[in-house]
């Protein structure tokens, strides 16, 4: 017996079929949501949708890629910035509204899809169709006359250009062919969707087990690898921090290749080499990275992202007692690597900090201040402005060690404290004011940005990438087809259907006719 | 890495060569205008035939003026000791040489003749947009861009844009020959239905060599910027396009999306490669500076 419900439902064999209106119980409801997802014409509005959406994400700044840029984007516009914010359009890509799109959209792909493979492993196995009552109705047709028109010719033709025939015979005479090529059309298109959702997983579990720190390494210093020894640190929300592996790094040198050949091209950096020693289970060796080379550790692949001058300074109580010693990483403000640096002295008799300035090939402006004029440094200079006061950091606030919160400190040297700033050359040594001691700039050191990363799921992604490119390869470049001859008592009809836009189908419904005209 | 010399006596050769192969390219886009104002006046066939007479010396003159474009393309990479795609100037003039390139070897193949002097103007377009707005004396290669992926990354977005290129040509006459108007050149034009298949089959290949280009730039970011995605401007842009081309495939093949619908998706895709290459290019922030301006 068939229930009312189960008359209702209407398999629909095409997309394009019209939905029936659905009666209003639950379980049919959902059996109508379910229909309307998986239909391509909401596949077709999702992807449109889509690109829509990865639109904003490339107009406002995103924390994922510029997170200064949102940063500067709340101070400016800060009441705007809010609205933006509450609408996840500063991360638009992990934003709620565009996760539900593709969501969906996979949900309506696999919908799509499972039915499909049964469907298609079916096909491989069984046999081509039946021909229809009326192949004249087909998109391609052809019909021979003459009383020698076999059909053995083309089975012949079928056979030798692959396609999967069934004949049928009357006594010894064929009296009708089906046949049918090109399977792996549908094939690549089911490896392109599947392969497709294994991207996704792959990207989305590869993601949540990665992790992405960054560390500034000094020329001879060592980045030790665990978590502490990283500057900043974005574990993917499934990473254990004993996926660290133990091993060491130390940066020995760092250098740069500039263009002093071409004019056009002067000064500009050619390369980047950060020369260091890795240290894996006590196996020490040597290992170069550059842009475009990372290298290789224990789950870390190294990337270098940056560089910078450090200089090494020392800072002496006037007792000669040692406050402070170290290289300390400058910023880069511009392309001949004028540098901004801070330097905090809490330990000094007197609390004091020092905001710096180095310029590795000194020269003069017009208004008489300095600039650097070349990005080598040829002719280093350092000034210093030296401000006394509370530099906040026994409270625990203002420890970026970038910047210097001036609000509560007083100007000593430098600006318009009166007194000059300080101006030193490496291996200079120099009184500060109002009895702070000495400051010397001991020598020029450089420094390397890296990026060091770890995702255990990048193969796999590029796997289902390479998978999913042969998949689209074959399902848009083989054609699919179905041909049909059957015996007429004066001749022969052939008759061809292809499953999309097939420009060779006249011509092989051509070329079929006449091999069996020429049939002896 | 040792600099390489420069050579920029031969990048003003090149310059050069490419402003004459521009001349050539606007005489050979009069004439193919001429052919088709005639073909669409022609009454009697000889006139036809006349006109089919000058399309053929606009075709040719487009021939030669694809030679000395390739050879303004090869002097700039050779001046430069390096693949001529590094900006936006060179990715113009590299760009503009396989538009006209493909389309004058798919003649072989298809008979496309009528929208020779679409392409053409597209071709003029862009040389002389490339010429007065991008143009930037020849560099070396910033260290992020010295790696083989710049070979192959590149060079395959720029088959990939000039196959949309053409398909687009295809999609703007589809849509005009399908308009109200009654302009007697549309009668040149072969009908919509040849003009959508043309326009499938150029966005298909299109659509694989986009793909293959998202890929590829996918694994040299990894190598390059340690990560690879990352949702960076032109990876949007990228993204985005892919997507408008995969929602047309979709449309044209399951959902039976014919003639001026499949057109007007062609036409929004093609602008998205438009707008990624020039305003993105110029305007939006992200990690692809490489416009050289």
């Amino acid at each position: 017996m068939v229930s009312r419900q189960q008359s209702k439902y209407v398999v629909r064999k095409e997309y394009n079929e019209p939905i029936e209106a659905p009666d209003l119980s639950a379980k049919s409801w959902l059996r109508w949501i379910w229909k309307q997802l998986t239909s391509m014409k909401i596949a077709l509005f999702l992807l449109l949708l889509l690109a829509i959406a990865a639109v904003p994400g490339s107009i406002y700044p995103q924390r994922s890629a510029d997170p200064n840029g949102v940063a500067l984007y709340f101070k400016n516009n800060p009441d705007f910035a809010k609205v933006l914010d509450s609408l996840q359009l500063f991360d638009v890509y992990a934003s709620s509204w565009f996760s539900a799109i593709y969501l969906l959209l996979f949900i309506s792909l696999i919908g799509c899809l499972l039915p499909r493979i049964g469907v298609h492993y079916k096909a491989l196995r069984e046999k081509p169709p039946a021909p229809p009552t009326n192949l004249a109705r087909l998109p391609q047709y052809k019909k021979v006359t003459g009383e020698k028109v076999k059909l053995e010719a083309a089975f012949e033709y079928l056979t030798k250009n692959k396609y999967k025939v069934i004949a049928e015979s009357k006594g010894k005479a064929l009296v009708e062919l089906r046949a049918e090529k090109g399977y792996l059309r549908e094939t690549g298109n089911l490896i392109f969707h599947i392969s497709l959702v294994g991207v996704l997983i792959s990207v989305a579990l590869g993601g949540a087990l990665s992790f992405n720190g960054q560390r500034v390494l000094v020329e001879g210093e060592t980045f030790v690898n665990n978590r502490a020894a990283y500057d900043s640190y974005q574990p993917g929300l499934l990473f254990s921090e004993a996926s660290l592996q133990p091993f060491s790094m130390r940066l020995d040198q760092f250098s740069i290749t500039y263009d002093y050949l071409n004019p056009a091209n002067y000064a500009k950096p050619l390369d980047f080499r950060a020369n260091v020693s890795t240290t894996v289970s006590d196996q020490q060796s040597p290992a170069l990275i550059r842009v475009n080379e990372p290298i290789a550790l224990p789950n870390a692949k190294v990337y270098l992202t940056g560089n910078g001058f450090a200089p090494e300074i020392i800072v002496r109580d006037p007792d000669g007692t040692i406050s402070f010693s170290g290289p300390v990483v400058f910023l880069p403000q511009d392309a001949n690597m004028t540098s901004l640096g801070v330097i905090k002295v809490p330990d000094a008799k007197k609390q004091f900090g020092m905001m710096a300035f180095f310029y590795p090939t000194v020269g003069k402006l017009s208004t008489g201040a300095l600039t650097s004029t070349h990005p080598n440094p040829f002719d280093p200079v350092m000034t210093l402005n030296v401000y006394v006061g509370d530099l906040g950091i026994d409270k625990g606030i203002n420890n970026n060690v970038y910047e210097l919160d001036t609000h509560l400190l007083k100007q000593i040297a430098g600006g318009k404290s009166g007194t000059k700033a300080l101006k030193l050359q490496p291996g200079d040594v120099v009184e500060l004011p109002q009895n702070l001691g000495t400051v010397e700039f001991k020598s020029v050191k450089r420094f390397a940005s890296l990026d060091i990363t770890y995702n255990p799921l990048d193969i796999w992604v590029l796997i289902s990438v390479i998978i999913t490119f042969f998949g689209l390869i074959l399902m848009l470049l083989i054609p699919r087809r179905r041909i049909w001859v059957r015996k007429l008592a004066d001749g022969a009809e052939v008759g061809a259907l292809a499953k999309s836009r097939d420009e060779s189908l006249e011509r092989i419904v051509k070329e079929i006719s006449q091999a069996m005209k020429k049939s002896k | 890495m040792n600099p390489a010399l420069i050579n920029q006596e031969l990048a003003t050769t090149s310059r050069i060569l490419v402003l004459i192969a521009l001349t050539v390219y606007v005489i050979s886009f009069l004439v193919l205008t001429v052919s088709l104002a005639n073909r669409a006046k022609a009454t009697k066939k000889e006139q036809t035939a006349s006109a089919l007479r000058v399309e053929n010396i606009g075709l040719i003159l487009a021939g030669l003026a694809t030679l000395i474009h390739g050879a303004g393309v090869l002097t700039r990479g050779i001046a430069a000791n390096r693949v001529p795609w590094a900006n936006m100037y060179e990715f113009s003039i590299s760009g503009a040489f396989v538009v006209s390139a493909i389309y004058l070897i798919a003649l072989f193949f298809k008979d496309i003749r009528f929208i020779a002097t679409f392409v053409i103007g597209f071709v003029v377009l862009v040389i002389g947009s490339a010429n007065t707005l991008f143009y930037v004396q020849v560099e070396s290669l910033m260290p992020a861009l010295q790696d083989y992926w710049l070979v192959i990354h590149v060079s395959v977005a720029i088959l990939g844009t000039a196959f949309f290129t053409i398909a687009a040509a295809l999609a703007a006459l589809l849509l005009i020959k399908s308009g109200k108007s009654k302009s007697k050149v549309l009668k040149v034009f072969p009908d919509v239905e040849k003009l959508e298949k043309l326009s499938y089959q150029f966005n298909v290949i299109g659509f694989i060599l986009w793909t293959f280009t998202l890929i590829a730039g996918a694994i040299w970011a990894d190598k390059a910027w340690h990560r690879f995605w990352g949702w960076d401007t032109k990876e949007v842009w990228t993204f985005i396009i892919w997507t408008i081309y995969a929602a047309y495939l979709h449309a044209t093949t399951t959902r039976g999306w014919e003639g001026k619908k499949a057109a007007w998706l062609t036409l929004i895709g093609f602008s998205a490669v438009i707008f990624n290459f020039t305003i993105v290019n110029l305007f939006f922030k992200g990690l692809h500076v490489y416009s050289g301006l």
